[in-house]
């Protein structure tokens, strides 16, 4: 029993340590965004931000599109298969708009930017640790927050919500191709129950999701990144635990923002 | 940014590097034992020493990239890990290091590897850094491979525009690690030619960590030899070669046998296998 509470207990331990970390590197990536730059200590790399942007965005796009379109198909074919029985197919429409654009939009997102981003930014920064190139940029006076970090978080921030936008129309659209093509649901229809059912408030809260979920992915994947040790093997290791993690941290923090906005 | 408070007065012989006690220790390893060290101005310094002597965590605790567990590291008269940073920032700016394998940026140029430095540091305009990365270059020979990318040069290349990086912002100490590792005899040869044309043209001083000792012989001032996390033999190049301490003969002529041992365990081989 005491070996239990010693394994927890540890374990506890660790989960506050890099919970401890990851907000120690987003305070740094804070500062060098607002005062770093005002005090002359460095300014933000424009250049490079927008570099990482059009890696992450213009990357993932493509995948993005194509499983949200998918999933709109799919989850329009089960809700029809459920309101068919109370006669109310064509709530399907209202159904998929704020499903797309409140929970499937920024998820899916997300899941795929873990991929896209998380793991490809764990493994460049891990590699980079390993070649003693951040060794190389901390000793040059190069912060390393500063040339890493900020550009690819300014980078997701940007990315985010434009995809999550794209995205939730695609899906939506997914689902128009379903409603049409089997549901016998007249397009018009199907687009007035779009239009009337979607809020503002629905995309503001899928805004606010997407946007947390790329500041997650980007800050999980840039710490393990970081905490690389032991060559290739380590860089793998970070690469699957930026991955692994930033699913976790996702959902937990979907769970907690769809329940606020439920209420809100 | 663009012109220092204090102009540094630079003194020939002066200390510009001092390790007092330094203590290094990881878990239940005691790396560095109280290491005593001063570096003076305008010499080259070679450290020598085993694998496990402690000579890379030296180097690491010396450049402050490693905290140390006891003892300080004075770099231009100020404690390096003691320091604020923007005065370690400072001090930075007026060492450069010469990492094993280059460490170039992968995702710049050979050009913009160099230039990195001045455009981060300096207010200088972009063609007078432009002139400046090619007079860097020129200076290892490689002022022709300005828009290669690292991936495309081979190693001993790296480590020259790695050397020409450290060499941007014109400083006044340099550290090498290892810098003959993996080359072939005339690139090192070519390196070191370089070290000691840096030493004599430029007045810079340098601290080489090596083991490779016809390279040793040919740029030291001084040379100390590490073992087990303490300096057991100081002095200068010729001290060396002329030396009869048990320790430095073992390491300069590369012998197998004696007080550096091969083999080191806790168990005695018999009871390892037959216990």
């Amino acid at each position: 029993m005491s070996t239990i509470l010693v394994q927890s207990g540890r374990r506890l331990i660790d989960l506050f340590a890099y919970l401890g970390g990851m907000a120690s590197l987003l305070y740094d990536s804070l500062w060098w965004v607002t005062i770093g730059p005002f005090r002359r200590r460095g300014a933000i790399r424009r250049r490079e931000s927008v570099f990482q942007a059009y890696r992450l965005g213009v990357a993932s796009l493509g995948i993005n599109a194509l499983v949200i379109f998918f999933v709109g198909m799919i989850l329009t074919f089960q809700s029809a298969y459920v309101l068919e029985t109370f006669g109310v197919v064509e709530y399907v429409a209202d159904m998929m708009s704020i499903a797309m654009f409140r929970e499937m939009g920024p998820l899916i997102t997300a899941m795929v930017m873990t991929g896209f981003g998380g793991a490809a930014i764990a493994a460049e920064i891990g590699t980079m640790v390993v070649s003693e190139e951040v060794l190389a940029l901390e000793t040059g006076a190069l912060h390393p927050v500063r040339f890493l970090v900020v550009p690819r978080l300014l980078a997701a921030m940007y990315v985010m919500p434009i995809i999550y936008v794209v995205a939730s129309y695609l899906g939506v659209l997914g689902g128009f191709t379903v409603a049409w093509a089997f549901l016998d649901i007249e397009p018009i229809r199907y687009f007035h129950r779009t239009t009337e059912s979607l809020i503002a408030r629905d995309v503001i809260a899928g805004v606010l999701k997407a946007e947390a979920f790329g500041v997650l992915i980007t800050l999980i994947a840039c710490h393990e990144g970081l905490r690389v040790t032991g060559g290739a093997e380590g860089v793998g290791r970070a690469t699957t635990n930026s991955v692994v993690r930033s699913i976790v941290a996702i959902i937990v923090c979907d769970l907690i923002f769809t329940a606020i906005f439920y209420f809100l | 940014m663009s012109t220092p408070e204090r102009r540094p007065t630079r003194t020939p012989g002066e200390v510009i590097l001092a390790v007092e006690d330094l203590r290094v220790v990881f878990g239940d390893r005691e790396v560095l034992r109280g290491v005593n060290l001063e570096v003076r101005r305008g010499e080259t310094l070679v450290s020598l020493g085993g694998s496990g002597s402690g000579k890379s965590t030296l180097l690491r605790t010396m450049i402050g990239a490693l905290e140390p567990t006891g003892g300080r590291v004075l770099l231009f008269g100020e404690d390096l890990h003691q320091a604020s940073e923007a005065e370690v920032d400072h001090l930075r700016r007026r060492f450069g290091i010469l990492f094993q394998s280059g460490a170039l940026f992968n995702s710049m140029t050979v050009g913009e590897n160099v230039a990195l430095p001045l455009e981060e540091h300096t207010d200088l305009a972009a063609d007078i850094i432009r002139i400046m990365v090619k007079m860097k270059l020129e200076l290892v020979g490689l002022r022709d491979f300005e828009d290669l990318m690292p991936a495309q040069i081979s190693g001993g290349m790296k480590k020259r525009v790695g050397l020409a990086r450290a060499l941007a912002l014109d400083p006044e100490l340099l550290f090498y690690d290892e810098p003959g590792a993996g080359l072939d005899p005339i690139v090192a040869g070519v390196i070191d030619e370089l070290i000691t044309s840096l030493q004599k043209k430029l007045g810079v001083t340098s601290v080489v960590v090596t083991h490779e000792m016809g390279s040793a012989f040919r740029i030291a001032d001084r040379m100390v030899l590490l073992f087990d996390g303490r300096i057991v033999a100081e002095g200068t190049a010729e001290d060396f070669r002329q030396s009869t301490d048990p320790y430095v003969r073992q390491f300069i002529l590369g012998e197998p046998d004696g007080p550096i041992p091969l083999r080191r365990s806790r168990v005695s081989y018999e009871r390892d296998l037959f216990d």
